[in-house]
Order: C-alpha cells, then sequence, then structure tokens
C-alpha cells in the first residue's frame, strides 16, 4: 500500500488534533494567538510535503497524488494560511471570535478540500467535502451570540445538506448504472456505447450538488447571505480555498469518469456558467454592503472559471486553474481591505465607508484599486491573464455564444468594480479608519504584489498549470 | 545645388523663427527669416539666371527618396527648368519684398515670430510647388500652400470673421483638391508613373485611352485634364469656386499680397502650364478652361465695380486677371499665361501693399467711402497706386499693356477662342473703370474720413515703402523687358521646351500680325473705362447713386456679388447642417447614446430583479435549487 502518497494529509491532520490539544491546555488568554501560530507553521510544513512528496496512486486506486492535486493544494494551504493571518488582528477585536478552536476547524477543512482534490473515488471524494464542510458550518457560525452568523451558518448548513444529499443520490445512480465507485472504473464504463439516462441524470445531480459548493447560479442563493453574515474573516476563507478545491474537484469529476460525456454535460456547464455570469454582473450593482457585492463578485467569477470548464479540453483545464490562481489572491487582497474597514474598533461593511480612502489611507485604497481592477480584468493586473485564458479556451472549443457573453459581463462587472475605484477617490472623505494591522498590511500586500507582477510570472504559472492539466486529463 | 538652397533657405528660416521665435524675439524672428529669404532670393535669381542664359542645361536635383510602393514611385527632387526657374525667381523676389514690407505693417502685432514662421513656411511651401519633379511632389506643396493659406487668413483668430474666412477657404480649397486628387490617381493609372517625363513621353500613346464612365466613352486625357482644372479652379479662385478669395482678404494686408495675389492664386494656372504637353491632347477640358476663365474675368471685374472695401475691390481684380491667365491656357499660349503671371505678381502686389500702406495711414479703416482727399497727404502712396493701376489697366508702357496684350490677341486668334475674346475685351473696361473708381474714391473728392482719423493719416516707414518702389520698377519695365523673351521671337529658346505647343506652334508669332483695331482695342477701352470713372467719380459725383436708383436689380446683384454665397447657403450649408443636426440628435444622441443608456437601464432593472429575489428565505432558496436542478434535467434530456 502506497500510503506515502497522502502524507500530507495524514501530516495536516495529525497536527491539527495536536494543535487542538495544544490549545486545550495553554494559558486562556493567548491561546487563540498560539493555536494560530502552531496552525500556520503546520500548513506551511505541509506546503513543504506537497512540494516533495511523490506522486502516485494509492490506497487501492482510492486516493492520488499528481501535479494537478500538488498544483490545486498549494493554492489550498496559501488561502488557508492567509485566511488565518487575516483572522489574528480580526478576531482578537471581536472578543468572541478569539478562541483556540478557531484555526484548528481552518486546519481540518483545509484536510477536507486537499482529500477532495486528490480523490480518485466518489467515496473518497464525498469524505473531503463532508470534512471540509463541517469544518466550514462551524466557523461560519461562530460568532455564536451574533444572530446574523448563526443565522449564515444554519442557512449554509442546511442548504449545503440539500446539496449533499443531491450529490449523494448523483453518486449512488451513477454506481448504480456503472457498477463502480472508483473515477477510473466509471470511465472505462461510459467509454463503450450509449450512456443510460439514469446515469447521465446521476451526472446532474453530482454536477448540482458540487456547483453548489461553488456558488455558481442557479444555486448560488446561500453565498450573498452567508458572507454578509459570517465574520468577515471567514467569509474571507469562504470566498477563497473553499472555491478552489471545489472548481478543482468539479474539473476532476468532469474531466475524469465523466470525461466521455462531454458533448452531454457540455451545455449544462454552459449554461450554469452563463447564469453565474449574469448573476455576477447584475446582481452587484445595486449592493450597498460590500461583502454581499464580493459574495456576487466571486459568483461571477466562478462563472468565468467554469467557462474553462465548459471548454472540456486541456487549454481550457489550463485556464481554469490560472483563473483560481489569480482569483485566490485578489479575494483575499480585498478581504484583507475589508477587514481593515474599522472605525473606533468597530466593523464598518457599507461601500459608501470607503469614501474618501484616497486621502485618508492612501497604500490601501492603492492596493483596493488594484483588486478591483484586476478583477475587471485590466491588463496587466493578473486578473486579465485569467480571463483572457478562460476566452481564448472557450473560442477554441467554438463556445461563441459563452465567450461573447462573458465579454459582455466583464463589461458590465467593470461598473461596480470601478464604482468602488471612483468612491475611495472622488467622493467626500469620511472619518479615516482605525490603524491597520501589520498582519493585514502583510497579507495585502503579499497579494497586491501577486497580482501586480503576476504578468512576471505567467510564464511559470501556466507552465504548472499545463502540467496539472496534462496529470489530469493524462 | 545652389538651386536647393533657394528652395529651403525660407524653411529654415521658418522652423528657426517658428520654433525658437520665444527666444529670438521679435526682431531676431524677423531678422533670421528675412536675412534667409534674401539668401534665397539671391541663389534663386542666380541659379534661374544661369539656366535662362544658357550657362548651366535643365536637370533636376535629387533630394531624397520618399515612397516606394509596388510601382508607385515618388522622390523629392527639384526640377530645374525654364519654367521652374521663372517661378522661383518670381517666388523668392516677391516673398523676400513682402517679408520686408511686412517688418514695417506688422509692427506691435502680438505674435510677429509666429507671422514670418508662416510666410517663410508658405514660400518653402511655394517653392517646393513650382520645383516639383511629380504630381505628388506639387500636390505636397499645393496642399503646404493651402494649410499656410489657412493658417495666415485666420492669423488673428481671435476674430470670428477670420476664422470663418479661414475655414471657408480651406473647405472651398478641398473641393477642388479631391478634383486634383482624382486627376494624379487617373494618371498613374494610365500612366503608371506621376513623374512628369515619363508622363510627357508617353502622352501621344495613350492619345486614344478611354475610360467607360456613366454609360459613356470618355477620352482618357480630357477626363485627367479637367480633373486637374477642377484642382486648379479651387486655387486660382475661377467661377464656382471663387468665393473664398474675397472673404481671404480678413488675413493681414502682406498676406494677401503674397499668397492670395502673387503666388498661391497662380498655383492653378502654373499646374495647367505645367501640364501643357498632356492639356494639349485635351481640347474639351482646353475648351472648359477658356470658357470658365473668361466668364470669371468678366464675372469678377463686374462685383469689383461696385465694392466698397479697397481690398475686396483687388481681391476681385485678382479673380478676373487669373481669369485672363486661364483663357490664355485655353487658346494654348501658356507663354503669354505665365508672362501675364508674372507681370501681374509684381503689380497686383504693388497694389496690395500700396492698399496696405493706405489703412495703415487710415488706422484700419477699409471703407472707401470713408476716405477720399488723401492724394496730398500720402503723395507717395498715391502715386505707387497709379503706377500700379496703370499696368493693371493694361496702358502701354507699362507691364500689364504687354502681357495682357498677348493674351487678348492670342485669344483673337486660338482656336474656340471667340468667347473668351469678348470675355477678355470686356474684363479689360470693367478693370480700368473699378481701378480708377478705387483710386478716385480714396485720393480725391471730399475728406470723407473721421476728423480724428484724418488727423492722424501718415504716410508709411520707409521699411514699407522701399518694398514697393522695387515693386513699382517691376510693374514699369518688366512687360517691355521680358516681352522679348516671354513671348517675343526669343520665347523658343527662352522656354527651351519646358512648354509644349504642339496644336498651334505658331500662336505667338501670329500675334504680332493681329489687325490693328484689335492691337489697339485694349488700350482704347482701358482709357475708356477710365474715362467713365472719372466722369462717374470725378465729374458728376452723383451719378453713381443716381444709377444704383435706376437699375436697382443689377446694382444688388453685383453689390451681394451675384448672391453666390446665398446661393451656396441654401444649397450646399444649410442642408448639410440640417443633416449633421439630425444624424447629431437622432444618430448620436438618440442611436449610440442610446444603447448604453438602455443598457444601463436594463442592468439596473434586471439587478432589481435579482436582488428581490433574494428574500432571505430558507425554503425559497431550497426551492430555487431544486427548480434549478429540475431546468437542467429538462434541458439535458431534451437537448442531448
Amino acid at each position: 500500500m502506497n500510503w506515502i502518497v497522502a502524507l500530507p494529509e495524514i501530516v495536516l491532520a495529525l497536527s491539527g488534533m495536536a494543535v487542538l490539544i495544544a490549545g486545550v491546555f495553554a494559558p486562556r488568554p493567548g491561546a487563540f494567538q498560539l493555536t494560530s501560530m502552531l496552525a500556520l507553521g503546520a500548513l506551511l510544513v505541509t506546503a513543504g510535503l506537497v512540494v516533495i512528496a511523490p506522486a502516485g496512486v494509492g490506497y487501492g486506486g482510492l486516493y492520488v497524488a499528481d501535479a494537478f492535486s500538488r498544483f490545486v493544494q498549494l493554492l489550498i494551504l496559501a488561502g488557508a494560511a492567509l485566511a488565518i493571518i487575516l483572522s489574528l488582528d480580526f478576531n482578537r477585536q471581536e472578543a468572541e471570535l478569539a478562541r483556540f478552536e478557531f484555526p484548528v476547524l481552518i486546519l481540518f477543512a483545509a484536510v477536507g478540500m486537499m482529500i477532495m482534490v486528490g480523490a480518485t473515488n466518489f467515496m473518497t471524494l464525498y469524505l473531503g467535502l463532508e470534512l471540509q464542510s463541517l469544518a466550514l458550518y462551524v466557523v461560519a457560525a461562530f460568532a455564536r451570540d451574533s444572530l446574523r452568523s448563526s443565522e449564515a451558518g444554519l442557512k449554509y448548513f442546511v442548504l449545503g445538506s440539500l446539496a449533499s444529499g443531491l450529490l449523494l443520490y448523483g453518486i449512488s445512480l451513477t454506481y448504480g448504472f456503472s457498477g463502480s465507485m472508483s473515477f477510473a472504473q466509471v470511465a472505462r464504463a461510459l467509454l463503450s456505447g450509449t450512456p443510460s439516462v439514469g446515469l447521465v441524470i446521476g451526472m446532474v445531480f453530482v454536477i448540482s450538488g458540487l456547483v453548489f459548493k461553488v456558488a455558481a447560479a442557479p444555486f448560488h442563493m446561500w453565498s450573498p447571505d452567508v458572507y454578509e453574515g459570517a465574520p468577515t474573516s471567514v467569509t474571507a476563507l469562504l470566498g477563497s480555498a473553499p472555491k478552489v478545491a471545489a472548481l478543482a474537484l468539479l474539473l476532476r469529476v468532469m474531466m475524469g469518469p465523466y470525461g466521455h460525456l462531454l458533448s452531454q454535460w457540455q451545455l449544462l456547464i454552459e449554461i450554469i456558467s452563463i447564469a453565474s455570469l449574469v448573476v455576477g454582473a447584475l446582481a452587484p450593482i445595486l449592493q450597498t454592503s460590500i461583502k454581499r457585492l464580493m459574495a456576487y463578485s466571486s459568483i461571477g467569477h466562478v462563472g468565468y472559471a467554469l467557462m474553462g470548464l465548459a471548454a472540456g479540453t486541456q487549454s481550457g483545464t489550463t485556464a481554469t486553474l490560472i483563473y483560481l490562481a489569480t482569483y485566490l489572491f485578489m479575494t483575499l487582497g480585498s478581504f484583507g481591505v475589508i477587514i481593515a474597514m474599522r472605525r473606533q474598533g468597530r466593523s464598518v461593511e457599507t461601500i459608501s465607508d470607503l469614501a474618501g480612502l484616497g486621502r485618508n489611507d492612501a497604500g490601501l485604497a492603492l492596493a483596493m484599486t488594484i483588486f478591483m481592477l484586476s478583477m475587471a480584468g485590466v491588463p496587466p493586473l493578473s486578473g486579465f491573464f485569467g480571463k483572457l485564458y478562460v476566452f481564448l479556451a472557450a473560442v477554441q472549443s467554438g463556445l461563441w455564444t459563452l465567450a461573447v457573453i462573458g465579454v459582455i459581463a466583464s463589461v458590465v462587472g467593470a461598473y461596480y468594480y470601478l464604482r468602488i475605484v471612483k468612491i475611495m477617490y472622488f467622493d467626500a472623505p469620511v472619518r479615516a479608519f482605525d490603524r491597520r494591522s501589520p498582519s493585514l498590511s502583510f497579507v495585502v500586500a503579499a497579494s497586491g504584489i501577486v497580482t501586480v507582477f503576476f504578468i512576471i510570472v505567467a510564464g511559470p504559472v501556466t507552465a504548472a498549470a499545463q502540467a496539472a492539466a496534462l496529470a489530469l486529463l493524462g | 545645388m545652389i538651386f536647393a538652397i533657394a528652395v529651403f533657405a525660407p524653411l529654415a528660416g521658418s522652423l528657426i523663427s517658428g520654433l525658437f521665435g520665444r527666444w529670438l524675439g521679435d526682431r531676431g524672428a524677423q531678422a533670421v527669416s528675412v536675412i534667409l529669404m534674401l539668401v534665397a532670393a539671391f541663389f534663386g535669381v542666380v541659379s534661374g539666371l544661369r539656366l535662362l542664359t544658357g550657362l548651366v542645361p535643365d536637370g533636376y536635383v535629387f533630394v531624397g527618396d520618399w515612397l516606394h510602393v509596388g510601382g508607385f514611385q515618388a522622390d523629392w527632387s527639384l526640377r530645374y527648368d525654364s519654367l521652374s526657374a521663372v517661378m522661383v525667381m518670381m517666388v523668392t523676389v516677391v516673398s523676400t519684398l513682402i517679408h520686408i514690407y511686412s517688418i514695417g505693417y506688422m509692427e506691435g502685432d502680438r505674435s510677429v515670430p509666429r507671422f514670418f514662421a508662416y510666410l517663410s513656411l508658405f514660400t518653402f511651401a511655394m517653392l517646393m510647388l513650382v520645383t516639383a519633379n511629380d504630381l505628388l511632389q506639387l500636390f505636397f506643396g499645393w496642399e503646404g500652400v493651402g494649410l499656410v493659406s489657412y493658417l495666415l487668413i485666420g492669423f488673428w483668430y481671435d476674430r470670428p470673421s477670420a476664422n470663418d474666412a479661414a475655414i471657408k477657404a480651406f473647405i472651398m480649397n478641398r473641393i477642388g483638391d479631391l478634383g486634383f486628387a482624382l486627376g494624379i490617381a487617373l494618371v498613374f493609372f494610365l500612366f503608371g508613373s506621376i513623374r512628369f517625363d515619363t508622363i510627357f513621353a508617353d502622352v501621344v500613346a495613350q492619345n486614344h485611352a478611354v475610360y467607360h464612365l456613366f454609360g459613356a466613352n470618355l477620352h482618357a486625357l480630357d477626363v485627367i485634364g479637367i480633373l486637374l482644372f477642377i484642382g486648379a479652379m479651387g486655387k486660382s479662385a475661377q467661377l464656382g469656386l471663387h468665393p473664398w478669395l474675397a472673404d481671404a482678404m480678413e488675413g493681414p494686408t502682406p498676406v494677401s499680397a503674397l499668397i492670395h495675389a502673387a503666388t498661391m492664386v497662380t498655383a492653378g494656372v502654373f499646374l495647367m502650364v505645367r501640364m501643357s504637353p498632356l492639356l494639349e491632347y485635351a481640347p474639351v477640358a482646353l475648351a472648359v478652361v477658356g470658357i470658365i476663365g473668361g466668364t470669371t474675368a468678366v464675372f469678377a471685374a463686374t462685383i469689383g465695380c461696385a465694392q466698397t472695401d479697397i481690398k475686396r475691390v483687388i481681391a476681385y481684380s485678382t479673380c478676373s486677371q487669373l481669369g485672363y491667365m486661364f483663357v490664355a491656357v485655353s487658346v494654348g499660349a501658356y507663354q503669354a499665361s505665365i508672362f501675364h503671371l508674372i507681370m501681374h505678381a509684381f503689380f497686383k502686389a504693388l497694389l496690395f501693399l500700396t492698399a496696405g500702406s493706405v489703412i495703415h495711414a487710415m488706422s484700419g479703416e477699409q471703407d472707401m467711402r470713408k476716405m477720399g482727399g488723401l492724394a496730398r497727404l500720402i503723395p507717395y502712396t498715391y502715386v505707387m497706386m497709379w503706377i500700379g493701376g496703370l499696368a493693371l489697366a493694361g496702358i502701354p508702357p507699362l507691364s500689364g499693356f504687354f502681357s495682357k496684350d498677348a493674351i487678348i490677341d492670342a485669344s483673337f486668334y486660338g482656336r474656340g477662342g471667340g468667347y473668351a475674346c469678348i470675355c477678355v475685351e470686356l474684363a479689360t473696361y470693367l478693370t480700368a473703370f473699378y481701378t480708377w473708381r478705387l483710386i478716385f474714391m480714396t485720393f480725391h473728392g471730399p475728406r470723407r474720413g473721421d476728423a480724428h482719423v484724418m488727423a492722424h493719416v501718415h504716410e508709411s516707414p520707409w521699411v514699407m515703402r522701399g518694398p514697393l518702389a522695387v515693386l513699382a520698377i517691376g510693374a514699369v519695365f518688366g512687360g517691355g523687358l521680358l516681352d522679348h523673351y516671354f513671348v517675343g521671337t526669343g520665347q523658343r529658346a527662352f522656354w527651351n521646351g519646358s512648354i509644349s505647343t504642339v496644336n498651334d506652334p505658331h500662336i505667338l508669332t501670329s500675334i504680332a500680325h493681329v489687325p490693328l483695331f484689335i492691337d489697339f482695342l485694349p488700350t482704347v477701352l482701358g482709357l475708356l473705362g477710365i474715362a467713365t470713372a472719372f466722369v462717374m467719380y470725378m465729374l458728376r459725383p452723383d451719378l453713381p447713386a443716381l444709377l444704383a436708383a435706376r437699375f436697382g436689380f443689377i446694382y444688388r446683384l453685383l453689390i451681394h456679388k451675384y448672391y453666390v454665397d446665398e446661393l451656396y447657403g441654401a444649397i450646399f450649408v444649410r442642408p448639410y447642417h440640417a443633416l449633421a443636426r439630425a444624424i447629431w440628435h437622432v444618430g448620436d444622441e438618440d442611436i449610440i447614446d442610446g444603447i448604453p443608456r438602455g443598457g444601463a437601464l436594463l442592468a439596473r432593472g434586471s439587478a432589481g430583479g435579482l436582488v428581490r429575489l433574494q428574500s432571505g428565505s430558507l425554503a425559497q432558496y431550497a426551492f430555487v435549487m431544486l427548480i434549478g436542478l429540475v431546468v437542467l434535467i429538462s434541458v439535458f434530456l431534451i437537448f442531448r
């Protein structure tokens, strides 16, 4: 048994438990601080292991470590680590959030995400997904005395359970009609002949369950409420690593076991992509809360990422992976700015609170401008390249409708991104925000640097994404 | 090589005074441009004389490559033949005199360096035009003088009327330029080259080429000739494209003298003469040239008889004299055309500068009705005006007599010259009349000017009077001295093949044998015109008012310049404005702006709908998910 392929996950899971025990025995006031640092250390070690761990299939075909999983797992670990850093200061300010379980839960969620990405069997997939989801349900409701946070957690949990039910039903149908849970064997079963109706309906259920996790329309309704209700440090996490993990999982499933049914599911993914693009372009226009705006904006980004999947080619997969990489940092950086929106110790969350940031805090305003322009797809920022590659992939696959709608959506979307820039620089200043903590500044600066200088590393990143896509499509 | 110095010295002067005028100051910019113009004039005259006296042969000075596209080839080069040399000499000398005159005239203006930069740039463009070795370089100079003309008419850009006049001149010239550009394109299409030598060598071979246009077979050379003439009409303000010239008087007076009398407006005539080897095989085009030229000569002269603005009278006179030159072209007497062009440059520049001197004396007043009795106050200017007037009216032995006589005689003999001949005879009478009307109204009779203005009437400074004297010498003696070379027995050696007269090679020799009455008629008509003016404005000053009342219709027609501006306004300008306004309001505001505005409204409306869907109700969210699932499955089952 080649257990070493799962070494990073095992190490991360064990350190999660160790950090938990350390937290229990740690002196009260400093426990959160301590566990956070330990968690960051664990994530760093795991990332190292991911890089050096050998590739291969293990556990009787249940699990795989390849270029694809390595690429995505590194993104996940980076996302989780930055989310923990973002929470360091924020959680201390909101008294009830500064509990040592917080980083531990994030570690478990990260383990779940890593398993999702490495899964080669529907059972492994489901286990990873649920581990991740359960941890996230809890952190969404982490501010347990806050009505909004509890509501968010509950909504997420109920709807998530519904999605899990759809997924499980789909998996069972797939198993029933193909006779296997293994990706490879399902793929082999679908290789010959016309697939039965039951199998493809099962596939639709699987797709529905998975796109819920990425909050693609029409399975997106939970995300604005959860984004808004959850503590902002949790929102930052929800918007970043889990989306990357779930989209990677979707890639793995659609290109793997269902790969031969491309002609069948292509239209579905197109529809979901278009619906997400439309929602992501239009709904944010009227928002007043910056967190809700980010929720809708991320629905739009998922729509773009799905364009690469809809292309159904290696270049499409590459494009989606690059899109995810750029998206992760833009989102974490923007949430860093949002977390910095704090006056006299209290968080403020409306867009108009950003007024005059250009004069009050030029550095922060510049960073936010970079993230907004990048999300709008302005060259030479990273967001431009993400969009460029998915559009190229869509056009190469002849998906003109999708590409045209994507371009129109990005034009409309530019409106609300630019509106934020306009508010920061041209609206009358309101009172300045509180001093931002060094940890926040670090995340914002790091994400900003990645976003601005992506153009320099675009070559190596693209090469890594191509290798990942090649590993997936084999 | 010295020929090239003559051409490029004005460019250097323009660049220096234009780019560094701020540091050089007014005096510095003037000095640089005038000195470089003197250099240009010296080298222009020397190189011209060397060629014309046979010291050096014809040829061209290669300057550099320009365009090589496929079979199309155009280079920068300076043609060096008798025609170019004559033009270069005239342009550099007259331009230098006007540069010097401008030092006095523009004294105290706010942007003197800019003025001198423009003047020198104009001179350069004009020299490029006359030394062009192919049609494209000629077009370059053509457009260059058009541009500078625009800049100089609108020189006082804070006056709305000057801006309007500048735009009018530019647009009118554009219409002509379209014809010219099409002509060049057809030349290239037909001959495969735009080099003069290549074209002229191939004309005979292409004589039978035809174009199929509008269902008719048109003689190719005639089509080209007419298109080129349309270009010439715009530049030389011939009937139809003439209204801009009178309005161009909004520019400073030296500009009127240099550009709108002596040089630029003659570019059309020069083009016709330069293309003489081709036009000789385009009989229809030549007939058109004759009809338009003759009509313009009379038409513009009649308007000149009723104008009261001193500069406008001379402007219409210019228009009329250009008609003479085209008449000469149409009968094949190209030499006479150039002869008149050169003589006209001298006496018309003299008249304009003298008018400028009068305006200067009258503190900017241009209306002749407010002048009168100036003869004793500014005697020098008065004498100069007489000299210019006598030359213009063609009274022997001044220069105008020789050149005008040659044209009239040639038109009498030339084929199809009947109509043109009558026109130019009539115009001769009118020319003398309006010139002396101008002199009498300005210098004689009661002093009608404002007492305050009249008290300040003074002779211009020497820097202005000097150039007048030089031009006057040219206007008095030029004709007699050059007659032999330009149109007399020495013309064949003088022109040395640069002008072609294959159709009627003997037209110039036959001039000498015209009937006696034709020989004397112009002089008699000129004297008659002077006499008429004397009667009307000196003996019976009440007569003009009586005539105006008696023949009210004709008077109104003349004072309104035959209502051409109003006609164009009704036919072109107002419909064009209406169309532009319609495109603006309907096309741009409603449709082009409407699409994004409607798109924005649609986006906001849809956003509102999407946001309303987001009610916060858990059950509804779950319901939407399931509906989504059902829809996906249905789509799947239907479309797979």
